[in-house]
């Protein structure tokens, strides 16, 4: 450029042979133009966000059935859902409830250390008792316990849908305790 | 309160957040409007000026734009499919069904595999009309080269892509296809010259150690052979073409721009 420092030159102006629409006319184009586009990229982001949320999960039900309250023994946790359905079941004299196995530190899941007679979460240490009650660690609320109750055949059932936090009070509420 | 518009595109364009990211203003003046180009990442591969005639649908048919245009939205289709699909022998074929039963807009993947055969259609068509112009001859004949390894690569992106699916369809086609690759000269089992490539009675080149087997991670198409060619299919052979379509795109600026009618 070696009149870089020189005024930059206007842009020519249209001369007559020239045909061009006019100055309205091409702006109701150049709108419609850029409506046009902006609806079908919207269209599109939209496509791609719901893209993202299958219809169908392949996930455990919130709901399920765990057997009959006499194939668990009194006096233990039971982790054979725990796997599954992230669900202990403890079962004592008057009945039986059910725990949820996420630490309410950040979500880990502890292990039941029948030892030791506790849970403890191996991420941060928390430790709870055997009724989900916090005593050690970081954990800020004692476990929770999800809505358990008696399906029509005798099965438990189990609502994991519903939680009872015993902080609030809810552990009194009965849907939380099923006595047998 | 009446909004000048105005006031505020001075607002806007005058502020450090505008300056920050454009480094000329959209003036009059025929430097900045070329600056406008040359200085943005996108565009800079691009020629500044296309010759008019060049430019005209009749002579290009619009084939090269249209086959980077296709090849963009099989980047797009392909990356959303990649949320879904599973290259395992135990998920593929299902996660290919739920793209269609189970997850909104199935219409994703037909979108991706009519892109592909789009594709194919549209760099065979620009080919034809490269050579139909004589746009091959000097100075382009470089460019030529990049081009027909782009085809080829358009080729191996489809075929590697067809076995994906992991249906009867898929395994067979992939295992003819890949049987081709036994004759390939001196590094194929079956090809000419690999018998040349022995010590004594112990051959070098054998059904476990040649092209075949390089291509399938085994003696015939199975697990190995299905991740192979989905990390062909995603990751490099896309690198490969962008990388080349890069080089392409400036060969044309850096060759005079679209070749103009003889």
């Amino acid at each position: 450029m070696a009149d870089s420092q020189s005024q930059p030159t206007a842009i020519k102006p249209l001369t007559e042979e020239v045909s061009a629409p006019g100055r309205r006319k091409f702006l109701s184009w150049f709108a419609l133009a850029w409506a046009s586009f902006a609806a079908a990229t919207l269209g599109a982001f939209s496509l791609v966000g719901r893209f993202m949320f299958p219809n169908v999960l392949f996930e455990p039900k919130s709901t399920f059935k765990a057997g009959y309250p006499d194939d668990y023994e009194v006096g233990m946790v039971d982790s054979r859902w725990k796997e599954k359905y992230g669900v202990w079941f403890v079962r004592v004299a008057e009945g039986m409830y059910a725990l949820s196995t996420v630490c309410t530190h950040l979500g880990c899941t502890p292990n039941w250390l029948e030892t030791e007679d506790k849970f403890k979460c191996p991420c941060h240490g928390s430790g709870f008792y055997k009724s989900g009650i916090n005593f050690e660690g970081p954990a800020p609320r004692p476990l929770e316990r999800f809505k358990i109750g008696l399906a029509d055949d005798g099965q438990i059932l189990i609502d994991k849908s519903i939680k009872f936090q015993q902080e609030k009070g809810e552990w009194n509420n009965p849907e939380s305790f099923l006595t047998v | 309160m009446s909004f000048d518009f105005n006031t505020f595109k001075q607002v806007v364009t005058k502020g450090q957040i505008w300056k920050s990211m454009f480094r000329h203003g959209y003036t009059t003046d025929d430097r900045d409007r070329a600056l406008a180009v040359l200085t943005n990442v996108f565009f800079h591969l691009h020629p500044v000026k296309v010759r008019k005639s060049g430019a005209r649908f009749g002579f290009t048919w619009c084939a090269g734009g249209l086959s980077f245009f296709v090849f963009l939205t099989l980047v797009v289709s392909g990356i959303l499919l990649m949320f879904y699909y599973r290259p395992t022998v135990e998920y593929a074929y299902n996660d290919i069904v739920a793209l269609r039963e189970h997850i909104p807009f199935g219409i994703m993947r037909e979108l991706h595999r009519w892109g592909a055969h789009a594709m194919v259609i549209t760099v065979w068509i620009h080919m034809l009309r490269v050579f139909m112009t004589g746009s091959y001859k000097p100075p382009r004949e470089f460019n030529w080269v990049i081009g027909v390894t782009l085809l080829v690569l358009t080729m191996l992106l489809s075929f590697t892509g067809y076995l994906l699916p992991w249906d009867q369809l898929a395994i067979w086609a992939i295992t003819v296809g890949s049987n081709m690759a036994r004759a390939t000269p001196f590094f194929g089992h079956e090809g000419p010259g690999a018998f040349l490539l022995a010590i004594g009675d112990i051959e070098l080149v054998h059904s476990g150690d040649d092209a075949r087997f390089a291509l399938l991670g085994g003696r015939f198409v199975g697990a190995a052979a299905l991740l192979r060619f989905y990390i062909l299919h995603c990751v490099a052979i896309p690198a490969v073409v962008v990388i080349l379509m890069a080089v392409h795109f400036w060969r044309i600026r850096k060759d005079g721009g679209i070749s103009g009618p003889l």
